[in-house]
């Protein structure tokens, strides 16, 4: 079943400096729990994608539709994980975990449960009360994805999620978000710079020409399919192929 | 924190730290205290003229006979109302004109020239027209300390607002947030610090505000006791007015710092 379809979609900025056309003549359709990772350099529009499937931004051509309904703004299906985890320093974990549901104004007694509950789940238990500035980064990055889930989104957009972090912590979270991701039977649609990251993740990685951003080409990971994890898919033969291929055709387009 | 766990080394480099601090603060409190004898000193041998300079005992000697005829208190009492009310109405009425210009990208555009001029403009010029409209009463004067300290406000609290990371915008929005809660959950929260130290800017103004409008329109405060002093030629009375004007604006900027430890506790 189709989640997300993007039809003909493209976007151009407008600013003083003058126009930017940043995506054009995009086509795709990420299926239910499907997990779909974009690579691309930088500046070719992944972010503006994202924002477009977010209701954020709204496509100057084509249409962008979920479920079949057409986009109109933000929506409660659709998560977005931004780059960092811009957790407020003001707040307590806690708080900063039930910002959206605040936001939305669905801040029931239930619902903090539950994110007591998932913070407790995934190692954040006894944290409740501490800042922002007293966590570790991949901590940090897991009360960022609990605050996207809280809202129970089944759509869930990630805007290079674990690029703030280090290498070690890169794969040691990634490693959690995907088994939660999964667990919770999400569709997820994922921008990346870092190919690994991309073929460890993703049942398919959409690959980006440069300015203004177009798809090149789809690959579908099998390793994915066959349910294993981030980690174990790097450890198979097959890996450094897609690597191989993924990383031709990024270059191509590099001068 | 004292740990036991420190080394000798650790301790002695803390102790000669501790030492450092004390010979600073010794130093500080000597400078004052020899500023005084040599002031005391210098009048009781007339080397300078007591009567236009005073003297620190005549200076105490007022201070004492204001506190009896329960004058200091009046006095000290109307300056510092009238200092409260001026910096809270110009700090509240600032934040609430920074908020306009930030919601309002338009709004913003539009007073921005007026409002460039109106912080160059010496505000206690305006003085005189505030007594004309509003009569020597407790108005004008306050009227003076909001004038003086209300530009300023806006000023820093609406650069505070634009520079909170559009990237917590963009979080809220992405969660549906309206403008109104992007104000409420970021706008206000981001910028505590910021009106913190607009707080401690405007506290000063303010009490030169107060102090200009009660040189031009008043019959009790610090100020007046100033302008009245030099008019009769009691130069006692006007060091010892601002001798106590001094202890004010240290007790207020401490109540201001008190508030920011409050608030602070916690954050990064
Ligand atoms: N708000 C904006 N206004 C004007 N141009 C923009 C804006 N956001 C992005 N762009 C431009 O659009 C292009 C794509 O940006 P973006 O989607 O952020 O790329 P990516 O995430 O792939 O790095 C870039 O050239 C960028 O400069
Ligand atoms: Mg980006």
């Amino acid at each position: 079943m189709a989640r997300v379809k993007l039809e003909n979609v493209g976007l151009t900025y407008h600013t003083e400096a003058g126009e930017v056309t940043a995506l054009r003549d995009v086509n795709l359709t990420v299926q239910d729990q499907e997990f779909v990772a974009i690579v691309g350099q930088s500046g070719c529009g992944k972010s503006t994608l994202l924002s477009l499937v977010s209701g954020l931004l709204k496509p100057t051509q084509g249409l962008v539709k979920i479920d079949g309904v057409t986009v109109q703004g933000t929506s409660k299906r659709v998560g977005y994980m931004l780059q960092q985890d811009y957790l407020f320093e003001w707040r307590t974990i806690l708080d900063n975990a039930l910002l959206g549901l605040e936001i939305g104004r669905e801040k029931t007694q239930e619902r903090v449960e539950e994110v007591k509950e998932m913070l407790k789940a995934y190692g954040l238990g006894g944290f409740e009360h501490y800042y922002p500035s007293q966590l570790s980064g991949g901590m940090r990055q897991r009360v960022a994805l609990i605050r996207t889930l809280a809202t129970k989104p089944d759509i869930l957009l990630l805007d290079e999620p674990f690029s703030a972090l280090d290498y070690q912590n890169r794969l040691s979270v990634g490693e959690e978000v995907v088994k939660i991701l999964r667990e919770r039977k999400k569709t997820v649609l994922m921008v990346t710079h870092d190919i690994p990251e991309a073929v460890s993740m993703a049942n398919r990685v959409v690959v980006m020409t440069p300015r203004p951003g177009t798809i090149r080409s789809i690959h579908s990971i099998k390793m994915c399919d066959e349910g294993l994890t981030p980690l174990q898919t790097r450890e198979v033969p097959e890996f450094r192929q897609y690597f191989g291929a993924i990383w031709k055709e990024l270059n191509a387009d590099a001068k | 924190m004292p740990n036991e766990n420190y080394s000798a080394e650790h301790l002695a480099y803390l102790r000669s730290l501790r030492l450092k601090a004390l010979l600073v603060r010794g130093t500080q409190l000597l400078l004052l205290v020899g500023i005084f004898v040599l002031w005391e000193v210098a009048a009781s041998r007339g080397w300078i003229n007591a009567f236009i300079s005073s003297q620190p005992t005549r200076i105490w000697a007022a201070v004492v006979r204001l506190a009896k005829e329960g004058e200091l208190w009046r006095h000290l009492g109307w300056t510092v109302y009238e200092t409260v009310l001026g910096f809270s109405i110009g700090t509240a009425v600032g934040i609430a004109v920074a908020i306009l210009l930030w919601w309002s990208a338009f709004f913003s555009k539009v007073m921005d020239p007026y409002i460039v001029v109106l912080n160059s403009v010496p505000k206690v010029a305006l003085g005189p027209i505030f007594v004309v409209w509003l009569g020597t009463t407790i108005t004008a004067v306050v009227a003076m300390a909001i004038a003086v300290s209300i530009i300023v406000a806006i000023m820093m609290m609406h650069t505070g607002f634009k520079e909170v990371d559009p990237n917590l915008i963009k979080l809220v929005r992405t969660f549906g947030g309206t403008k109104g809660q992007v104000l409420r959950k970021v706008i206000i929260p981001a910028s505590v610090p910021t009106m913190i130290a607009a707080l401690k800017v405007n506290v000063g103004l303010s009490l030169v505000g107060t102090i200009v409008g009660e040189f031009l329109a008043s019959k009790a405060g610090l100020g007046y006791l100033i302008i009245y002093g030099g008019q009769v030629f009691n130069m006692s009375l006007v060091m010892a007015s601002v001798l106590m004007l001094l202890v004010v604006s240290v007790i207020l900027y401490y109540a201001v710092t008190l508030l920011e430890q409050r608030v602070m506790r916690g954050r990064a």
